[in-house]
Formats: C-alpha cells, sequence, structure tokens
C-alpha cells in the first residue's frame, strides 16, 4: 500500500491491519459527514450568517472531519497500531481500565450511542431536514393533511398536531435534555465531592451536620423535592439545573465520604502524613484521585437519571420553557393525540430511553472497569 | 431485638423533624409574601396587614418555625384555598389511594426481581442470563410516564386489536357506588391493573439487576464451595445455603427503592389520573395551592423515613449481626 493512501481516506488502513472497529468508526464518521455537508451545502454555505447554534454546527462539523484525519494520520505514523504499553504510573489505572472497558461490547455500544447523540445535537441545523419551528400546514398556501401527518419519506417520524416535523424538532430538543443532565450532574459532582471529601477526612462535627443534612434531602423521593422547588421558585432553566443538581449531590457525597474514610486508613496516606505533608496536600492530591473510579461510575449512571427526572419534569409541564422543548415537553404535548397520532409521544421518549439507556451501559462497563472488586469477582 | 428497635425507631425522630425543617426552609425562601395567596390583588394594605397578624407573619423567624412546627407535627397542615377545605382532609383522602397502589406494585416487583436475578445468578454467562440482563437494563432505563403511555396504547387503546381493555383513569368506574360489595372490588381491581403492571415493571429492573449482583457474590463464598464439596444437590446449595444469604442484602434494597416508587408513583398518578397524592400534589401545584404542596412533600418525606425504618426493622430480623452492632 502506498505511504500517501493513508493520508486521503482516515481509517482505511486501520481497516487494512484489521483494526476493525478504529478504521470502520474513522471511515463511516469521515464519509457520514463529508457526505451530509453535500447533500445540504446550501445549508452549510448559510451557517456563518446564522445564529449561535448554526456557527456551533459548523465548527462541529470541521472539528471532527479534522480531528478524525489527524487522528488517524498520526496513528499509523506516530503510534504504528501499537497500544501505549509504556505509560505506567499515576496514569496507570485509566489505561488498564480503558483496556477492560473497550473489550465490553455492550458498554462501548453505549458508548458510541452517547457520542453519536451528542454529535447529532450540535449537528442538528445540518441533520433536520425542516427547521423545528416550520409550521408546514398553517404557512401560507400550506397542506393541512400535513397536521398529524404518520411517519412518511419526507416526514421520518411523522408531523404533530401543528403539523411540525417531529424528527427535526427531536434533534433540536436534545439541547435542553441533554445538557441539563451535563450541567446538573457536573455541578453535583462539584459540591458532593468536595463535602464528602470534608466529611469523610476531618470528621467530628462537621462530618456528622453534612451527613445529617444529607440525610434529610435524601429522605424525599427526588421527585417530590424537584416538584415542590420548582413550584415554589417557578421553572427556568437555572433553577431545574440547580433543582437536579440539589436532589443528585446527597449520593455523591454519601459515596465519597465513605471512599475517603476507607482510604484514610491504608499505608499510603499514613506514608503520606508521615512525610510531613499538609492535610489538604494529602486529602486532594492522595486520598481523593484514588477516590474518583466509583465517583465517576455514579456520575455516569446518574446523567441517565437526572435526564429521566428532567424528562418526568416536563411532562408534567413543569420543566424548561422554550421556542423548541424537551423531550419531556413533546411527550406531554403529544399524550392528547396519542390515539390519533402514536408517533408524536412514541419517538421522542424512544429517543429518551436511547439515551438513558446507553448511559446506563456506559456506568455498567466502567464500574467493570474502574472497580477492582468487582473485577475480581467478574474475572473468577 | 426490642432494644435495637427502640433505638432505630428513636434515630427516627430527629429525621421527621428535619423533613419538616427542610420544608420550612423551602417556605421561608419563596419569594413574595405569603399573605397575598390568600388575597385578591388590590386589597387595601390595612387589611393585608391584618391578616399578615392573624397569620403571624410578623412574628420572629424563630417563634414561627416553632408554631410552625407544633402545628406540622400535629396533622395540621393549614386551610386549602383551592380545595375550600382543610389540608388535613384532602391529603388523607388521597394517602391511602397512593399506599395502595405503591405497596402493590413494590410486593409483585420483588417477587419476580428476586426470581428474576436468581436465575440469572444460577445460570451466569449463558444465553438466559444475556437476555435477561437487557431485558432488566430497558426497564431500569425507560421513563415510566413513557411506558404507561405505551401500555395504554397496547392494552386499552388496542392499536394492535388485542383482546385486552382496561379502564386507563381514575381508581373507579363512575357511579361505581350503585354497584354490589363484589362488583365494586372487581371494578377498583380492574382500575389497578395498569397502574400497578407499569409501576411493578419500572420497578423489577432495579431489582432483579442488585439481586443478581448479590447473589453472585455469594455463590463465590467458601462455604458454597463447601456445601458444593459436600456432594450437596446444586438446587440445595443455591435454595438452602446461597439464598438465604443473598436475600440479605436486599432487605436493604427495600428501604433504598422505597424514595424510587414513590417518584414513579407520582408520575404513573398522573397519567392514569389515580387519585392520590401525587396527582393530588400536581393538581395544587398548577393551582398554586402552597399548603397542599408543602403538606405533601412533608408526608412524602415521612413516608420514605417510615419505609427506611421498616427496612432497618426487618434487617435486624434476618440478620442477627446487625443487631449486635451499636448505631
Amino acid at each position: 500500500m502506498g505511504s500517501r493512501v493513508r493520508f486521503v481516506l482516515p481509517g482505511l488502513p486501520h481497516l487494512f491491519r484489521g483494526r476493525v472497529l478504529e478504521g470502520g468508526v474513522a471511515l463511516f464518521l469521515w464519509l457520514g459527514l463529508l457526505a451530509l455537508s453535500g447533500l445540504r451545502m446550501d445549508r452549510v454555505l448559510q451557517a456563518p450568517s446564522g445564529d449561535i447554534g448554526d456557527w456551533v454546527a459548523l465548527l462541529t462539523l470541521l472539528g471532527v472531519l479534522a480531528g478524525v484525519w489527524i487522528w488517524s494520520a498520526k496513528d499509523e505514523v506516530g503510534g504504528g497500531g501499537g497500544a501505549p504499553g509504556g505509560s505506567v504510573g499515576s496514569r496507570g489505572v485509566s489505561v488498564e481500565g480503558w483496556r477492560v472497558f473497550r473489550k465490553d461490547p455492550m458498554a462501548m455500544a453505549g458508548l458510541g450511542i452517547v457520542l453519536a447523540f451528542y454529535l447529532a445535537m450540535l449537528l442538528a441545523p445540518f441533520l433536520a431536514p425542516f427547521e423545528p419551528e416550520a409550521r408546514g400546514a398553517f404557512e401560507v398556501g400550506g397542506d393541512m393533511a400535513l397536521r398529524l401527518a404518520a411517519p412518511s419519506s419526507t416526514h421520518l417520524m411523522g408531523t404533530d398536531q401543528y403539523s411540525q416535523d417531529v424528527l427535526s424538532r427531536i434533534l433540536y430538543g436534545a439541547r435542553i435534555s441533554l445538557t441539563v443532565g451535563l450541567l446538573a450532574v457536573g455541578l453535583s459532582l462539584t459540591i458532593g465531592v468536595f463535602l464528602g471529601a470534608i466529611a469523610g477526612y476531618l470528621g467530628g462535627r462537621i462530618d456528622t451536620s453534612i451527613m445529617r443534612f444529607v440525610d434529610m434531602v435524601m429522605a424525599f423521593p427526588r421527585l417530590v423535592l424537584l416538584l415542590a422547588i420548582v413550584a415554589l421558585f417557578q421553572p427556568s432553566i437555572l433553577v431545574i439545573v440547580l433543582a437536579l443538581a440539589f436532589t443528585q449531590w446527597p449520593f455523591t457525597t454519601r459515596m465519597v465520604r465513605g471512599e475517603i474514610l476507607a482510604l484514610k486508613g491504608r499505608e499510603f496516606s499514613e506514608a503520606a502524613h508521615a512525610l510531613g505533608f499538609s492535610r489538604r496536600r494529602i486529602l486532594f492530591m492522595h486520598l481523593l484521585p484514588n477516590a474518583m473510579g466509583p465517583v465517576i461510575v455514579v456520575a455516569t449512571l446518574g446523567i441517565g437519571n437526572i435526564i429521566l427526572l428532567e424528562a418526568g419534569l416536563s411532562f408534567l409541564g413543569l420543566g424548561v420553557r422554550a421556542s423548541t422543548p424537551s423531550w419531556g415537553f413533546m411527550l406531554f404535548e403529544g399524550w392528547d393525540y396519542m390515539m390519533d397520532a402514536w408517533w408524536v409521544a412514541a419517538f421522542p421518549g424512544l429517543a429518551i430511553v436511547l439515551v438513558v439507556l446507553a448511559f446506563n451501559l456506559v456506568g455498567d462497563g466502567l464500574r467493570d472497569a474502574l472497580d477492582p472488586r468487582q473485577r475480581e469477582g467478574r474475572s473468577q | 431485638m426490642l432494644s435495637f428497635a427502640l433505638r432505630r425507631m428513636l434515630a427516627a425522630v430527629p429525621l421527621i423533624l428535619g423533613v419538616a425543617t427542610l420544608v420550612f426552609i423551602a417556605l421561608s425562601l419563596v419569594p413574595g409574601d405569603p399573605a397575598l395567596i390568600y388575597l385578591r390583588p388590590g386589597v387595601s394594605p390595612e387589611v393585608l396587614e391584618r391578616i399578615r397578624e392573624t397569620m403571624g407573619l410578623d412574628d420572629p423567624l424563630g417563634i414561627r418555625y416553632g408554631k410552625w412546627l407544633w402545628a406540622f407535627l400535629h396533622g395540621d397542615f393549614g386551610y386549602s384555598h383551592f380545595y375550600q377545605m382543610p389540608v388535613r382532609a384532602r391529603v388523607l383522602a388521597a394517602l391511602p389511594n397512593t399506599l395502595l397502589l405503591a405497596s402493590g406494585a413494590l410486593f409483585l416487583s420483588f417477587l419476580i426481581g428476586v426470581l428474576v436475578g436468581v436465575l440469572q445468578a444460577v445460570k451466569r454467562g449463558s444465553l438466559l442470563d444475556s437476555v435477561l440482563s437487557g431485558v432488566t437494563l430497558f426497564f431500569y432505563s425507560i421513563p415510566s410516564f413513557w411506558l404507561a403511555l405505551m401500555l395504554i396504547l397496547i392494552f386499552s387503546l388496542g392499536i394492535w386489536g388485542g383482546p385486552f381493555s382496561f379502564p386507563v383513569s381514575g381508581s373507579t368506574s363512575p357511579g361505581a357506588a350503585l354497584l354490589s360489595p363484589w362488583d365494586q372490588l372487581t371494578d377498583r381491581l380492574h382500575h389497578l391493573v395498569l397502574p400497578t403492571l407499569t409501576l411493578t415493571l419500572i420497578l423489577t429492573g432495579g431489582v432483579a439487576r442488585y439481586v443478581r449482583t448479590s447473589m453472585l457474590e455469594v455463590i463465590q463464598q467458601d462455604y458454597i464451595r463447601t456445601a458444593r464439596a459436600k456432594g450437596l444437590p446444586e438446587s440445595k446449595v443455591i435454595l438452602k445455603h446461597g439464598l438465604r444469604n443473598g436475600l440479605i442484602p436486599v432487605v436493604t434494597l427495600f428501604g433504598v427503592y422505597f424514595p424510587f416508587l414513590l417518584s414513579g408513583a407520582v408520575l404513573i398518578e398522573v397519567v392514569f389520573a389515580w387519585p392520590g397524592m401525587g396527582r393530588l400534589m400536581l393538581e395544587a401545584i398548577h393551582s398554586r395551592d402552597y399548603p397542599v404542596v408543602l403538606a405533601g412533600t412533608f408526608l412524602f418525606g415521612v413516608m420514605v423515613v417510615l419505609g427506611n425504618l421498616l427496612a432497618d426493622l426487618l434487617y435486624g430480623v434476618v440478620d442477627p449481626r446487625i443487631r449486635e452492632r451499636r448505631g
């Protein structure tokens, strides 16, 4: 094979060398995105004069195309296909974890679905066949038969009561559903890890008061607490993210505290103490990094859970109000028309199921990969 | 056992106080004047002042908190301006319906979940295990309200022309009070089928996943190997030695699942118009009836605390080691 061929089609050389998964994904992504920009050339060319969503989509498109190409070329020239076997030391755990994770087909499938959804969300302006607000039947010269039209080749998932294309609305609606989950989990991780680490390491009265508060918050069913907060403070995206994070952090805190308590008594912690390191350094540099494995697992499973909760809130009519509603709100709207048009409620629901399922698969895979106790249990 | 039970019950008391306190904090954080909820806009300032006084809103925060806590713990949740009756009466009418729905689903999901989980653990790595893992993960990831809608489509509207037809709203048919007691009972059970089925399916996935992990851990223990080495038949090893220990952590799961169950029940009550606490709270939210919202939140919290207490006590019953430990 000519040495220049590898620069023409990313992923192809990988395929020839038998690295089917990486090669296939790279090739598929590259060709797919090229085909997309070819098919929707006019839309892509319009993007620079569009809104921020268009800009994000354009940058994503170019970024992924360039990224895949650079990765493929570099991987072929530099690594020669070999795995980075030499890196031990502080990154050893994550490298080892990744090795276990990538051998788990279900977990990799989950990761693929999650990434595909986020990519589709970013590329929504190019992928969506219609503008999400376009109300075909109600515009000049519109066709009333388009209202609640069954899935067809023009409207793959049918149209809703305003004769808007369901597929396009799902693509745009992902923005709220998927970002709210990430933001809330990020926020709850920050608070939860910090408080849990302090409670576990310092102990005493601080520990007691933090954990009593955790018990109090956890005494409420999460949805009920969310309903109460949203009812009292009116739903805006900020309130929803804060409320979701508020119902999530106690789980993180409780787990981090447990991990820190267990690690505190281990030799390396006592050694660090004997060396005269400050308590802050021991806690944040030595103990916390070792507690992060389970935290990442719980956070991943937490994103799925939070997406479900947000959908539930929206379904009850208490979610974020936006021009393009989240999936839960689409379900809420489609509910009334379910007898005549099942597709309006069915497809947003399927999107939720798929994303949550994918996050749970990734979480399960991470648990097997990062939690050594589980791993020993499995391999026997 | 008695001292263990007493200790546990005493530990639940501050938690219930905490639950009430958190509700009070939420109430006092609400922007706006609570007195205005009860009044028409444009009321004269003197009247507003008088109302504020009778409601005790001008008292210092500490006094207000004390009075409020005292009333709440006595079941005096205030007056609902939407339903025009004391909140307590409204809430007490809805509570049994929620408990009926939740307890039925809890029982069924633990029964099925344990069976599935044990079966998976015993047949670990087989095709059956993988298929059941996929199915349980699916039901674990599915939004309860969406499952409810799809079940309505299938079993009630019968889009696939199925022979099933179950009622999809309310807890009784119109005019059910005129029926004979037996017909009333079957009517009610008929209305329970779909909500309970939905909630059961949602919960079973999680229970089965948990039981599978727990049983797998037990099956790897030395005493199971010993039992096998003694030449006991496999069924006896699993049922007598494995199951007994594998099911102990499942009792804790009961406590963990209680809040989850109630969250699910809220959504399902709304879909099926089941006249329980969740639907009541949602109605109250939409009509800005804050006393009902707060009372509902409080009672849900109390239910969780009591559910956890029950799980703790059960844990003490099945595992003697727990009773001996302090705390």
